[in-house]
């Protein structure tokens, strides 16, 4: 999949070639820095990229509909359904003017999921199923008379209404305090769990992904330069920068000192770049890093590395 | 300051209405200044034997009912029409800055009493307030930009109170008062300067406003008395012939006016761009 | 109904105000009141009886709980050109202005939101520029100008339109006043002839005030759209697959709407003092044209009554966009 953007100041390439899998019920984590592309990969997914984004190659397929060129009444029809989306900053997420039973009910009407005179008890179920105390009350409520982390329930619960095959969550914690994290977090654990559902998790926290997902994405500068297992990738990164990226994270037991910080910032994505784009951070860079095409191997079953010297 | 000039060519180069605007501005001062020089016939001047003539080689915007020249007319009002709507944009900065910054330097009672009469002059219709205080004080044109000025002053006076309000506490204004420096001093010196680009994209769109409401004035036969050119009164007084089909004379002062106003309106859109891209809309 | 006590109890200052600035113009009339009341033949002892009897010989105080007695009981003086009460003139004219003020409203608001959010969906297309241009005439537009070329156009060019002069032409009489609005009046009593007649001669300056409100409200409706549909709550909402018509009118539209009722309020403003100047344009017999004829002829009282009634009708209006305002938002309404 490849997404450009154009801007007034050129043409953004934010997304080139990013390829990976996520089978049924499968927990898929995708980290990265600021800016590496994690939000676009999931727009694109969901066909909600901003009107200046294009996406100039690819395939997204989902149950054997190419979502990146399905007409749009195919993809609004996909949206919800089969695929849902929760996103960060929960209390800007929800319509300020209409009680949250009312946003619940308008996804529940929207897909036919049950029947109208059902949907009323359905709402009340979905946010019980999320956790939510009072809920009848609670339907009733605007998001502005709720807390984040309560906003953020009702948001999971928009987004399972219709019980989706796959649920995207775009940093779904930041922002909540650390209670509150572990509970979303669990809650989202346990929906996949029940309902077979899978999931792809986009977070900067490596702490958080470690401990939920199966497999990892790590995504750097638009590019996928990492794919493996979770506990192969801890065990031993192969991409200088998944390394570096363990390395910069904090961990318990590990005195400051050990914290390295990664040199320089994502490239500028405008200007032409070399094959691998982690070229001009990367320590371990020689010549022939020059020399298209980036090269994906495979070092391990499910262990994919986006480099010519792996570690 | 490169940068802002980068910027400025930005914008003027992504909108090139604003350079429109400027162009409109620079014509209309110039006219405003040698109006009554390039003028080809006196605009007093009547001729009963050319009355109600349509535009012609000799007289391009035709004459009007006592046979006067439009274009000379409409030329020569060019100035009259500016300096009422600079006279009362410029007392109602003034006012309204200095009572918007009193309010919000000071707060406390003054900001209580300036906030309060201003809502009061807001609870009006702002012309049919105006047309109140022209009937009040006498029918004069120095009351017509006095009136003109009553009203804009509320707009002035909330902004000023609102963008020194935000800086009363900024660091640099601790500073200049650690400095020994005295509140009215502080005000002027170190908060007003800063809250000016805002307040002159106000001016900009205001002065369009306030050449629309003297002329509106005018139009209904409040101020300025004939014969005098003007435009809103030229307006008014085609506007009876336009019944009948004499279309110039009420046309080209009306145009004019239409055009000033224009040119305001977009150089005030111009100088938001310019000063805060994030609020184009 | 509680929001509506308190704002109603918000507006009392307002309405207090706008008493003070009369009862102050009023005393600012040019020259001596009594002088003036009395006429030129008048010898000073006549005037001076005249004065204690308009009660100009008290304090100001005084003078102004008088003022404001003489307000109570609907007071507001007599006109000397139309040697009758103020308040029976204006009572009798307003709903001429009502029907032309909200003829021309209706229409800026059924035009300018459609095209709003049609330029917000549509962000940098044609009928982007053409709305942005034409709204920013509109706003340059003096409206006694728009007005001109109306009649000029449509009456005398085209012979579409009948003679700017007033309600009705001087074949029709006028129907039995139940409303006051003629258009609805007819209607009411079964004369469809007077009745389209009567929307003939509205058309013409109702159009007028609507090209001079539409042009902020289409502004203020595609900025409002274009920041909602930017939003993270869209955003939310597209993703959970809802219809992009319920997205673009239940989420959208509703939220984009809030700083478009606020505008109202300066719309109101406008369209009230511009209501003066088209009265005048048309010959339409409403407040606006009295207090006018009034001016001219240096009969004070009616154009303080006048400037009252306007200043009251725009507080109560700004109360009623504030009601409104609290329907469509849940966070005021539950505040309050």
């Amino acid at each position: 999949m490849c997404v450009e953007f154009r801007t007034r100041h050129g043409v953004v390439r934010a997304l080139e070639e990013v390829r990976f899998i996520v089978r049924r019920g499968e927990t898929v984590g995708i980290v990265g820095e600021s800016g590496s592309g994690k939000s676009v990969t999931a727009y694109a997914l969901m066909g909600i990229l901003d009107p200046a984004a294009r996406v100039t190659d690819g395939r997204a397929v989902f149950g054997g509909l190419d979502l990146l060129h399905a007409s749009r009444q195919e993809l609004e029809a996909y949206r919800g359904r089969e695929l849902a989306m929760i996103f960060q900053s929960p209390r800007t997420a929800l319509n300020p003017i209409r009680t949250v039973g009312r946003q619940i009910e308008d996804v529940l009407l929207r897909h036919q999921t049950v029947p109208r005179a059902k949907v009323r008890d359905r709402v009340i179920e979905l946010l019980t199923l999320v956790q939510i105390p009072d809920p009848e009350r609670r339907a009733r409520a605007y998001p502005f008379e709720m807390s984040g982390g309560m906003c953020q329930r009702v948001m999971i619960a928009l987004a399972i209404a219709a019980s989706p095959s796959l649920l995207v969550a775009d940093e779904p914690t930041t922002g909540l305090d650390v209670t509150t994290q572990a509970a979303i977090l669990d809650l989202l654990d346990e929906l996949a769990r029940t309902t077979g559902m899978a999931t792809v998790l986009i977070s900067h926290d490596l702490g958080l992904i470690a401990e939920r997902c199966d497999r990892i994405v790590v995504m750097h500068a638009g590019h996928v330069v990492e794919e493996a297992p979770a506990r192969a990738m801890f065990a031993g990164p192969r991409h200088p920068y998944t390394a570096r990226l363990l390395a910069s994270t904090p961990r318990v037991g590990a005195k400051l000192a050990e914290l390295v910080p990664i040199p320089g910032g994502v490239p500028d994505l405008r200007a032409e770049l070399p094959p691998c784009r982690y070229r001009a951070r990367c320590e371990r860079a020689v010549a022939e890093c020059d020399e298209p095409p980036l090269p994906r191997t495979q070092v391990a079953p499910g262990h994919l590395v986006a480099c010519r010297r792996p570690l | 300051m490169t940068g802002f000039l980068r910027h400025a060519r930005y914008v003027v180069t992504e909108n090139p209405v604003t350079l429109v605007a400027f162009g409109l501005l620079l014509f209309l001062v110039v006219l405003a200044f040698i109006g009554p020089t390039i003028a080809p016939h006196d605009p007093l001047a009547t001729d009963t034997a050319r009355k109600l003539e349509p535009p012609t080689r000799a007289h391009w915007f035709g004459t009007d009912q006592l046979g006067r020249d439009i274009l000379s007319r409409v030329v020569v009002a060019t100035r009259l029409d500016l300096a009422i709507a600079l006279g009362a944009v410029a007392l109602s900065f003034a006012a309204g800055s200095l009572l918007g910054s009193c309010a919000g330097y000071f707060g406390g009672w003054t900001d209580r009493l300036v906030t309060r009469v201003m809502d009061t002059i807001m609870a009006f219709p702002l012309f049919v307030l105006a047309m109140g205080i022209v009937a009040a004080l006498g029918n004069t044109l120095a009351n017509i930009v006095y009136a003109t000025a009553v009203i804009n002053v509320p707009f002035y006076a909330r902004m000023a109170r609102a963008e020194v309000n935000v800086r009363r506490d900024a660091g640099f204004v601790h500073a200049a008062r650690l400095a020994g420096n005295g509140p009215a001093r502080v005000l002027a010196v170190h908060v007003f300067p800063n809250c000016l680009p805002p307040m002159m994209v106000q001016v900009s769109l205001n002065l369009g406003w306030a050449i629309l409401n003297a002329a509106a004035l005018s139009f209904i036969g409040l101020g300025v008395r004939p014969p005098t050119p003007e435009w809103g009164i030229m307006v008014a007084e085609g506007a009876a012939f336009m019944v009948s089909g004499e279309w110039w004379i009420a046309l080209f002062p009306g145009l004019m006016l239409m055009l000033a106003v224009f040119c305001f309106n977009l150089l005030g859109d111009g100088l938001r761009d310019l000063i805060d891209p994030r609020r184009r809309t | 109904m509680r929001l509506v006590g308190r704002r109603l109890a918000l507006a009392i200052p307002g309405l207090v105000g706008v008493v003070v600035v009369t009862f102050l113009l009023n005393r600012a009339l040019p020259g001596d009141p009594a002088a003036f009341f009395a006429g030129p033949a008048a010898t000073k002892q006549a005037i001076d009886e005249i004065r204690v009897k308009l009660g100009l010989d008290r304090s100001l105080p005084e003078q102004f709980l008088y003022y404001v007695r003489d307000l109570g009981r609907g007071n507001l003086g007599t006109s000397l050109t139309t040697g009758q009460s103020v308040v029976s003139d204006l009572v009798q004219r307003l709903p001429a202005s009502l029907e032309l003020t909200l003829a021309g409203l209706a229409l800026a608001v059924g035009v300018a939101l459609p095209v709003g959010v049609f330029a917000a969906t549509r962000p940098g297309s044609w009928i982007d520029h053409v709305a942005r241009v034409v709204t920013t005439t509109g706003v340059s537009l003096p409206v006694f100008f728009t007005g001109l070329l109306l009649v000029y156009v449509f009456y005398y060019l085209l012979g579409w339109a009948p003679a700017p002069l007033g309600r009705l032409d001087a074949f029709a009489s006028a129907p039995r006043t139940i409303t006051g609005f003629f258009t609805i009046d007819a209607l009411l009593t079964g004369q469809p002839a007077t009745a389209g007649a009567a929307v003939r001669q509205l058309v013409l300056p109702a159009v007028t005030l609507g090209i001079f409100a539409m042009a902020p409200i289409a502004r203020m409706t595609r900025a409002a759209m274009l920041g909602v549909l930017s939003s993270d709550f869209i955003r939310t909402a597209r993703a959970a697959g809802l219809a992009s018509r319920t997205v673009l009118f239940t989420y959208a539209f509703r939220n984009a709407m809030l700083p478009v009722v606020t505008l109202l309020g300066m719309i109101f403003s406008f369209l009230l003092g511009a209501n003066v100047l088209v009265e005048k344009v048309f010959a339409w017999p409403g407040i606006g044209s009295y207090a006018l004829e009034a001016l001219i002829a240096s009969d004070y009282a009616p154009v303080q009554g006048f400037v009252l009634v306007m200043a009251t009708i725009y507080v109560l209006l700004n109360l009623a966009i504030d009601v409104l305002y609290g329907v469509i938002d849940p966070r005021v309404r539950i505040e309050a």
